[in-house]
């Protein structure tokens, strides 16, 4: 840019007068917003006002009558009295995968970040490496693992851990297993970023001070991972509740979550206002439970 | 809570290591290191890096475990015991403060985890006793290097242990900041009569602070005791150019004769008081220290009693106080002189022939290897205890 490029040539009458230039400094930043605010305005803030029409259209309009906007509210209500179940199941199966992904990969990011030396990013690109398959693909994988036939059902009920009839695929549990397993990478990765830059020293000063092992965890440890656990519990926890792949591969209609509620009013009975409708009380729903999260998590207290 | 108990019933007692040992793999860190360190005195452990001193300073605070050896507090071994449930509190070389806690919960934290709730009173004593009240609600990147070294102090002090372990706590500090914490730390010290246990390389350092010194070497202790005792009459070589600098003389002794051990040294004949010498038969260093040596213009102004050795001025440097000269032999060694700016002293240039002179009570004879040849100090460095 030539204005960038302007040797300051004091009072001259060549020059452009200060304010002028510093006028084109000023738009500068906004200049390097614009591609991605265009990208924005064009694939999220105009679709999202779309949908919102689209959630207020006359619920009796179909793809053949067509749709119109009659701010018709009464879609809202409508939506959460038919599917509140879902609803629930959607964020009960996500909390219950967290809580697992978190038993789970709370101490995976402990150990690599602390404890695995030279293994150090051999494990990481073991928790990365299943991403460089489709998503799809690996809950298939698991579709198989976990099918009736299996060799793992077969040695869970040889051990009697299942009854003879006992199943694994299609139920809840299935689901919430494949929701822990698709994202723990999310809540693992932020968790090792956070506990890798943990100072060791703050821990022997933990311990020179009195703190058991377990105290120092919950007073140093724990509150100095919280920015990484806050950001991978939120990076686990809103894809997994808006997720549908999972029941859809390994669990029932009866575990069906709101995603696939929405799925199914979009794609196939094109009922385009109460699928727009749901998925406006999902996002409302969402970032709600991310507001109180963050309020109660307190994380600006954190460095 | 009554998870963590600590020892501190127990009246304290005399700190003593009894044949400590640390080894790491085929290195061998802390070499059965035994000595005492007397309850409410200020010890010194002085070496330089990699000598065993952190390692030894770790292991009384439990942060290391000895490979063998015993860590005693009054009669208790404490060396297996956790570092939690150990008396002794520690101020890291880093300071380690809590960056997720402000100055007041770092203060109070090792209260709280032994259960007191009531903290309030003695952080703001603690606070107050380092000069930093008011500061209580500030996070530690808010304050600068030796205000967090301060809260470092306090954090550990406001326990009462029974033994306070520093590891090199003012390294991080400038100069000048560093002479103000060390009068400090022994303003603290005497007010609260906890022992401290003090890791440094610097050597002024703990000459300044410490009532006791050890100079440690390759995990042993070479020499222990008061600070202007090890200065002015050191036991080894090593000693005697790590704390301070000294002329040693190649010489060879030959046996105490009348209260006197005469001394052979390149060609000439010295001798020095018998009470001044650690060996008094064989190869041996004569030494002087480079303040303790005078430069005259000729053998006649040398006073009766003293002894002396002519060579050639090589380099002056005038640094205010005194001048550091630098002698060459006639055997070509270089010996160091600090003359005193005192106004009485003649100068002298370099290249002109100067007569240095000592009383033989000032000098000290110390064992050498055989075949080892002459240890002076030819580096000008700054002179020990030198006013800056």
């Amino acid at each position: 840019m030539s204005a960038l490029a302007h040797v300051p040539t004091g009072q001259s009458a060549a020059a452009p007068p200060p304010s002028a230039r510093r006028g084109r400094h000023r738009f500068l930043p906004y200049l390097l917003l614009l591609p991605g605010a265009a990208w924005l305005l064009l694939f999220f803030a105009l679709p999202l006002v779309q949908l919102a029409a689209a959630s207020l259209y006359d619920p009796s309009g179909s793809l053949s009558t067509g749709y119109a906007l009659t701010f018709a509210f009464g879609n809202y209500p409508d939506a959460l009295a038919a599917y509140w179940p879902q609803f629930v199941r959607s964020f009960g199966y996500a909390a219950l995968a967290l809580v697992l992904a978190l038993l789970m990969g709370y101490p995976l990011a402990y150990a690599i970040a602390q404890k695995a030396g030279r293994w150090k990013n051999l494990l990481l690109v073991c928790v990365v490496a299943p991403m460089f398959t489709s998503f799809l693909v690996r809950t298939l994988a698991w579709k198989t693992i976990l099918s009736d036939n299996g060799w793992f059902v077969g040695v869970l009920r040889d051990v009697h851990l299942l009854a003879p009839d006992g199943r694994l695929l299609a139920t809840p549990f299935a689901v919430v297993l494949g929701l822990t397993y698709n994202f723990l990478p999310f809540l693992v990765l932020p968790l090792y970023a956070s506990l890798e830059r943990l100072d060791r020293r703050l821990l022997e000063a933990a311990s020179d001070l009195y703190a058991s092992p377990v105290r120092a965890f919950r007073r140093v440890t724990l509150p100095l991972s919280m920015p990484g656990l806050v950001a991978g519990t939120l990076l686990f926890f809103i894809p997994a509740s808006g997720d549908y792949i999972n029941a859809e591969l390994l669990g029932t209609p009866n575990e069906y979550m709101i995603g696939n509620v929405i799925d199914s009013a979009f794609l196939v009975r094109l009922d385009y206002p109460q699928g727009a409708a749901l998925s406006f009380l999902l996002m409302a729903a969402m970032l709600a439970v991310v507001f109180v999260y963050l309020r109660r998590a307190g994380t600006e207290e954190v460095l | 809570m009554g998870g963590t108990t600590v020892a501190r019933e127990t009246p304290a007692g005399d700190l003593r290591l009894a044949n400590l040992t640390k080894r790491f793999g085929i290195f061998t860190a802390v070499d059965d290191l035994t000595l005492t360190i007397p309850q409410g005195s200020f010890f010194a452990l002085l070496g330089a890096s990699g000598c065993g001193k952190t390692t030894t300073l770790r292991m009384i605070a439990g942060l290391e475990e000895p490979t063998s050896g015993q860590v005693l507090l009054g009669d208790r071994d404490i060396a297996r015991l956790r570092p939690y449930k150990r008396p002794v509190n520690t101020v890291f070389q880093s300071y380690a403060l809590f960056p997720h806690l402000d100055i007041f919960e770092n203060v109070a934290f090792g209260l709280r985890r032994r259960g007191i709730r009531q903290v309030d009173d003695q952080v703001a004593r603690m606070l107050s006793l380092v000069q930093l009240d008011g500061y209580g609600r500030r996070r530690p990147a808010q304050l600068s290097g030796g205000q967090q070294q301060r809260v470092a102090l306090a954090r550990a002090l406001i326990n009462h242990p029974q033994v306070l372990l520093l590891d090199e706590p003012l390294g991080a500090l400038d100069l000048k900041l560093r002479r103000q914490m060390q009068i400090e730390l022994k303003r603290i010290q005497t007010e609260v009569g906890i022992t401290f246990v003090h890791v440094t390389h610097d050597q002024e350092e703990a000459m300044t602070m410490a009532d006791t010194v050890a100079v440690m070497n390759a995990g042993r202790i070479e020499q222990l005791g008061a600070p202007a005792d090890i200065y002015e009459f050191p036991a080894t070589a090593f000693v005697a150019n790590f704390l301070g600098q000294s002329n040693l003389l190649a010489a060879e002794a030959a046996g105490t004769a009348g209260g006197e051990v005469p001394v052979t040294a390149h060609g000439a004949r010295y001798s020095v008081p018998a009470d001044r010498a650690r060996v008094d038969r064989g190869p041996a260093h004569l030494g002087v220290r480079p303040e303790k040596l005078h430069l005259v213009g000729s053998a006649d102004q040398v006073p009766a009693g003293h002894q002396h050795l002519t060579g050639v001025v090589s380099d002056a440097s005038y640094v205010g106080v005194s001048t550091q000269y630098l002698l060459r032999t006639s055997w070509g060694s270089e010996l160091s002189v600090f003359a005193a700016n005192s106004g009485t002293t003649q100068r002298f240039a370099v290249g002109a022939e100067a007569v240095a002179h000592w009383d033989p009570r000032h000098a000290f004879l110390l064992p050498r290897e055989p075949g080892e040849d002459d240890r002076t100090s030819p580096v000008l460095d700054e002179p020990v205890g030198a006013p800056s």
